[in-house]
């Protein structure tokens, strides 16, 4: 794996607008049935301008970061040996439907690790107002021919 | 009434079993995003080595914290949430799979909790440092 990727600035990905039935689907997808991923009425109650998204939505959003991350053409990562290694979300607050997600993609590090790679990287993502709303931090590990 | 009180540390918040089926990674794969085969294709499983077709990491991550979400009930929110995956989760094509996960405070300061999560299938954890940080509404 190419170690200067972590030195790489990559361009934020176009801004992703969070639908109220995008935030269901996903809700129903992960079996989340708390009425504040579903109902207007009751996310209001609780304080939130519409819907709340599940807490690993963001990864929907990422999704398109990390493609740009497996596309590089010198990255040499090999997508059929990638598995997940761990993943996290840190908010500043939650993503409610409506909000228009700007995401921008950093490596943090690479690693080699028993004939594997592990690059870890996180996704930044700011509202229209550019305030910051969750970085998600990905670690993916590629696994070496023996394994 | 914040969610903080009478709250300690290891206190069980819940306990719940959540069965996952072909139906629900094909579901998943449409709302992700994410259509790996290796998550809908026994023959693509097998051709890498797979013991069967795996449910996606990150859904066994969104299932897991639904427990703590429910718990909340709107009155706090959760503002951190980090796993590692350690095992896959094979879903068998007739029986699925069955996920057990049980949410354990695990430290409380004044601004929040954090609550940590014990993800199993089959008897064995998959997810190592299940960690959701909760921070109450308000």
């Amino acid at each position: 794996m190419n170690p200067e990727l972590t030195e790489r600035d990559f361009a934020s990905v176009a801004p992703y607008l969070v639908g109220r039935e995008k935030v269901r689907e996903f809700a129903r997808a992960v079996l989340a049935t708390a009425p504040l991923h579903h109902d207007v009425e009751a996310a209001r109650a609780a304080g939130f301008a519409d819907v709340v998204a599940p807490p690993t939505f963001p990864i929907v959003v990422a999704e398109a970061t990390l493609q740009q991350l497996l596309a590089e053409p010198d990255a040499g990562i090999d997508f059929s040996r990638v598995v997940h290694g761990d993943q996290r979300f840190t908010y500043s607050r939650p993503v409610v439907a409506g909000d228009e997600l700007t995401a921008t993609l950093r490596v943090t590090s690479i690693k080699s690790l028993g004939g594997n790679s592990m690059i870890t990287s996180e996704t930044t993502m700011v509202d229209a107002a550019g305030e910051h709303v969750v970085t998600s931090i990905s670690t993916l590990v590629v696994r070496g021919d023996d394994s | 009434m914040s969610i903080l009180d009478g709250l300690e540390t290891g206190q069980v918040l819940a306990e719940r079993t959540f069965s996952l089926s072909r139906d629900t990674l094909v579901r998943y794969a449409g709302a992700s995003g994410d259509f790996n085969p290796i998550h809908y294709r026994d023959d693509v499983a097998a051709s890498v080595g797979l013991p069967g077709v795996l449910a996606h990491g990150m859904l066994t991550m969104g299932v897991a914290a639904q427990p703590v979400v429910d718990w909340l009930d709107g009155r706090g929110w959760v503002s951190d949430y980090q796993v590692r995956f350690t095992r896959p989760v094979v879903v068998d094509p007739v029986d699925g799979a069955e996920l057990t996960v049980v949410a354990t405070v695990g430290a409380i300061d004044d601004a929040g909790a954090r609550i940590d999560l014990t993800v199993s299938y089959a008897g064995s954890t998959v997810l190592g440092k299940a960690q959701v940080r909760v921070t109450p509404l308000g």
